[in-house]
């Protein structure tokens, strides 16, 4: 318990050591834009796989459990549209974006510090939390909305492709769902969600790698820690943030 | 000049370094030798200020690192240079551009000034056809030597390097070696080398502090090295085979003399 404290003072400092002002702005652009190539623009295709599975199954699922005549066959639509928008598209994606992106970044900032490229930065007198973490946390929390509506538009699609191909459900019935009782803000919160979660995946990720110590085995703990921790601050967030967003 | 005064260190409570006193000298190549695990890196840590000293005062010509604000030790880090133990190259970067790495974040110079100090650093230490290269591409003999010119692009005052040749072969050793001696007596830098190398000791040795399982136990030059009375000096030097029949002949000449 006091340990956890402890490090959460830890990771409060880190921030503050991270949100620095820059000690070169064109530096910072310069691997800001890598950054958001690597961590948001390589993870598109792990999104939209996903994304396009978890929509046909849950459209699947719907049509399959909700057989009552009390319920109208258009459910399925508006039940995967809801499942998608408020859960899939943000806590869910982000938990499998915390094992790719998370275990990335602890374990490539973990790298820089057994090999003392961490410290070869400070001995210059660069901000190394700064130089290293500032990117990679601005750069995946700008790009990660993206990634959220793509997942909710590829999700709707993979839907629409069972209600396409399978004689479970018209492709009518499944549309005239998809467009019901639609309300804009589940969008807005979904992405809010997201951004929020990506701040949590990349500054835990980045503190387990920056404060490494040891060699190549503890760089794997660090990894496997991030993705850990990360996920469980998701979870709670994500109870808070609905708590806060939906009531 | 650099005034390392009492120094001691603690790791939870164990003790590492024991009051040590040693100076190191302008224009010269200052060695610390010792076994491994005896302290030197954490001697060196201290030095530079990545370590803080539970006791004891590091002074930079007179100016004491305890004392110095955050800008002032800014502006000193610029003047330092570092060789760590594993080169500590970025590994995302090509050779050149972790020379023009020091160079882009703090010199004022433009951007062909600077990749023309880049070229210039690469090329003292004769990489001249590898500037293009990834860490991973190189061997571990031109990596300390893109270290060194990393090191050196900033033109410090004090250049500290950790084991610089440890994992080398000896003909690849010497000439880190000398390219080190000779970059210090170029530009009259303060020079620090850890090392446990008797190579090194006896080629590059102006200056040399013995540490000792934390205790500085001699000081001297490689001159008087092997006339020196210190017990576990002696242990050291004279572990090898080699260097056991060094002794033997020494010994004898010592005996024809009388
Ligand atoms: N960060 C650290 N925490 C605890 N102990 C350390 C740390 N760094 C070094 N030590 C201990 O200090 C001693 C000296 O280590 P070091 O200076 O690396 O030796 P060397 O002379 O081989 O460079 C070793 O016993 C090591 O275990
Ligand atoms: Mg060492």
């Amino acid at each position: 318990m006091i340990k956890s404290i402890k490090n959460f003072g830890k990771y409060c400092l880190f921030l503050v050591q991270v949100f620095k002002r820059p000690d070169k702005w064109r530096v910072f652009f310069k691997s800001l834009i890598f950054e958001i190539d690597k961590l948001g623009v390589d993870s598109i295709p792990l999104v939209l796989i996903i994304s396009l599975f978890i929509g046909a199954v849950i459209c699947i699922q719907m049509t399959i459990n909700i057989v009552s005549p009390l319920i109208p066959s258009y459910s399925t639509g508006l039940a995967t549209r809801e499942i998608l928008l408020l859960e899939f598209s943000s806590t869910m994606m982000c938990l499998i974006l915390a094992g790719k992106v998370g275990s990335n970044i602890a374990s490539e900032i973990g790298t820089m510090r057994v090999t003392e490229q961490i410290d070869a930065m400070d001995i210059m007198g660069v901000n190394s939390a700064n130089y290293i973490v500032l990117p990679k946390i601005i750069g995946f929390v700008l790009f990660v909305p993206v990634l959220c509506v793509l997942s909710m538009f590829f999700g709707l699609i993979g839907g629409w492709f069972i209600a396409e191909f399978t004689t479970m459900i018209s492709v009518e019935n499944y549309n005239y769902g998809l467009q019901s009782f639609f309300n804009e803000w589940y969008v807005w919160y979904g992405i809010i969600k997201t951004v929020v979660f990506a701040f949590i995946i990349t500054s835990v990720a980045a503190f387990c790698g920056y404060y490494v110590k040891g060699g190549a085995l503890e760089v794997g703990k660090a990894s496997t820690n991030a993705v850990v921790s990360s996920s469980i601050l998701i979870l709670l967030a994500d109870v808070i943030l609905t708590k806060l967003l939906l009531q | 000049m650099i005034e390392a005064k009492n120094v001691s260190k603690w790791f939870d409570g164990q003790r590492i370094l024991y009051d040590i006193n040693a100076t190191f000298e302008t224009g010269k190549t200052n060695l610390i030798i010792g076994q491994s695990g005896s302290g030197k890196t954490v001697f060196m840590k201290c030095l530079i200020g990545l370590l803080t000293p539970e006791e004891g005062e590091i002074l930079y010509d007179g100016r004491k690192i305890r004392n110095m604000n955050n800008e002032e030790r800014r502006q000193l880090r610029t003047e330092i240079g570092m060789l760590f133990q594993g080169s500590a190259l970025f590994d995302n970067e090509t050779v050149l551009g972790n020379v023009m790495f020091p160079l882009t974040m703090f010199s004022s110079l433009s951007k062909e000034e600077q990749l023309e100090r880049a070229h210039f650093c690469i090329k003292r230490v004769g990489l001249e056809n590898a500037d293009k290269k990834y860490p991973s591409e190189i061997s571990g003999g031109m990596q300390k030597r893109v270290a060194i010119a990393r090191a050196i692009a900033l033109n410090p005052k004090y250049l500290f390097c950790d084991e610089p040749n440890s994992g080398l072969d000896p003909k690849t050793s010497i000439l880190i070696d000398e390219l080190l001696s000779d970059i210090t007596h170029e530009y009259g830098m303060t020079t620090v080398i850890n090392t446990h190398d008797m190579n090194s000791v006896l080629g590059i040795g102006e200056k040399i502090i013995f540490i000792n399982k934390g205790h500085c136990d001699w000081i001297g030059n490689d001159k008087n090295i092997f006339r020196a009375k210190s017990q576990s000096l002696n242990d050291f030097v004279f572990a090898s085979k080699l260097f056991q029949e060094v002794k033997l002949v020494l010994e004898r000449e010592v005996e024809s003399e009388k």
